[in-house]
């Protein structure tokens, strides 16, 4: 194959969902648009910051099976997040730590070996035309570049700053063996009964397989309400713990609607979210009050 | 709860957490919540607000969103949260601006699949709704669902009507859709429950990214719709020179 001489990112395998994120889009709350960005927002900025990129440098978020890329100009690349086994064409490389990818040469990100979600961040960062200040890509209102698919190609940037010298081995916190995710109650737990909200602190719930960027899904005892009706629709915050009718709650990540009308029993602090980013399927809940 | 052109205490008011940064103010009413909303957005305006990243209005509530705090004491909840908490119950709202002075006009065509059933709910014949439709001041009380789609108040409670008992699949963008208090524009083609009734002219207008500001119907708006004639279809001239 010849090397494509270029400064563009050329997207050979996508992936199950492979999207643009940055630091996200925070502030249009009110026109009904999300924050989207990073899931794992500390993995993304770590990753920024081995290559010496600004923390809301755009990089590549994976989900579960990695992708392939194959840039047209020699790049340093960090892939970080969920664990990979990394390749250069074909040679095994660093996980977690800068490599230098040759021009034409194929990046490739092996399936997650623990984890959820890969980031690959380039020295540069990417550069896609912002939408609303941001890169990241919205799955829900579909603003910002959409997912990747095979033959895609994306703007390298222009690496500005130095990679950080003399830095020891890179602490990456892994996927979680369960996932404690601290509650701040409110601001709807007074529709739910006292039994629900002891349920919802004591009770084991498991990751569900359909989560996705707009929430994390959970399996296990439903929470009864205290009251029925709708609620009238209202804001919604990261990390809000809504219970939709089937009464399992949903954990609201970066593309979450911004207005909802299920009550929210409790909000997790964003500071919490890395981890649920990561929980595979399965993985055990544990809701405790923050 | 009345309210006079002298204004009014925000009495029927409950401020609700929403995690350490948020706090969702409860109204008694859309009413309230549109004239507390514009509160908030005034005194931003002149810096008598702490930093807050989002205002967010929805049916019934504002939620502050990313309420600065450079001071928490020793990690326990935020001081700026809980005096900002304190503070607003005491507001005084004055009463909302609803006239159709400066407000955004929409040239629509009233030619809805669902002109006839609303005519029908409203108990009036298919040819007066675009008149009782289009004379209404309306005012964006919130957006959601979609960028850009914005929740319109302004029709009399006997003009509310009930969203389709079966949703339709696919509704195109720029449709005119009615449901409960609110009148809405779809800004891009999605499934939707409410009553259609009419078409805006240019829907792309509704939302671009790239202009300033992006969303033709941010909260707060005041909107007039315009009935326009149906503008024949008609081939482009290239294509009949073929």
């Amino acid at each position: 194959m010849t090397a494509v001489r270029d400064g563009l990112l050329h997207i050979v395998r996508a992936g199950a969902l492979t999207t643009v994120q940055d630091a996200g889009r925070p502030g249009w709350a009110h026109l009904g648009v999300g924050r989207a960005g990073a899931l794992d927002a500390p993995a993304a900025r770590l990753a920024n910051r081995l290559l010496g990129n600004p923390p809301g440098a755009a990089v590549l978020e994976t989900t579960v099976t990695g992708c392939a890329v194959r840039p047209g100009r020699t790049v340093v690349a960090v892939v970080g997040g969920a664990g990979s086994r990394v390749t250069v064409d074909g040679r095994p490389v660093a996980w977690g730590a800068a490599v230098r990818v040759p021009a034409g040469a194929v990046l490739d990100v092996g399936p997650a070996l623990n984890g959820v979600r890969g980031y690959l961040a380039f020295a540069g960062g990417l550069e896609p035309e912002p939408v609303l200040g941001s890169r990241s890509a919205d799955l829900l209102s579909g603003l910002g570049p959409a997912p990747l698919a095979e033959g895609d190609t994306l703007p390298l940037g222009e690496p500005a700053g130095e990679p950080p010298e003399g830095e020891g081995p890179t602490p990456w916190p892994g996927a979680p063996a369960e996932l404690v995710l601290p509650l701040h109650l409110g601001p709807r737990h007074a529709w739910f009964t006292a039994a629900a909200l002891r349920t919802l602190t004591t009770a084991a719930y498991r990751v569900s397989p359909h989560s996705n960027r707009i929430g994390l899904r959970t399996e296990g005892p439903a929470l009864a309400r205290a009251r029925d009706g709708e609620l009238p629709s209202e804001g919604m915050v990261l990390g809000a713990v809504q219970v939709p009718p089937d009464g399992r709650p949903v954990v609201f990540l970066n593309d979450h609607p911004t207005t909802g009308g299920y009550p929210v029993v409790g909000v997790v602090p964003e500071t919490a979210l890395a981890g649920a980013a990561q929980a595979v399927p399965g993985t055990r809940v544990r809701f405790v009050r923050a | 709860m009345s309210r006079g052109d002298d204004g009014t205490e925000v009495r029927e008011v409950r401020v609700l957490p929403a995690g350490a940064h948020a706090l969702l103010v409860e109204l008694a009413d859309g009413q309230h919540a549109e004239a507390f909303h514009a509160e908030l957005l005034r005194r931003r305006d002149r810096g008598a607000l702490p930093g807050v990243r989002e205002i967010v209005p929805g049916a019934r509530t504002v939620l502050l969103d990313g309420i600065e705090d450079h001071r928490c004491r020793g990690g326990r909840v935020p001081t700026a949260r809980d005096r900002l908490a304190r503070e607003l119950v005491s507001w005084t709202l004055p009463p909302l601006r609803r006239e159709v002075r400066d407000a955004v006009e929409i040239p629509v065509v009233y030619d809805g699949p669902d002109l006839a059933e609303v005519a029908a709910l409203w108990g009036v014949g298919v040819d007066e709704v675009p008149a009782l439709h289009s004379r209404t001041a309306f005012r964006v009380a919130f957006c959601g669902f979609a960028p850009g789609f914005g929740y319109l108040t302004g029709l009399p409670e006997r003009l509310h009507v009930p969203r389709r008992a079966s949703p339709r699949t696919r509704v195109p963008a720029g449709a005119l859709a009615l449901a409960g208090p609110y009148t809405g524009v779809y800004p891009r083609p999605s499934p939707g429950g409410w009553q259609l009734i009419g078409r805006m002219v240019d829907p792309a207008a509704l939302w671009d990214p790239g202009r300033e500001p992006a969303a033709l119907l941010g909260p707060g708006t005041r909107v007039r719709f315009v009935a326009a004639e149906p503008v024949p279809v008609s081939l482009p001239r290239t294509e009949s020179c073929r």
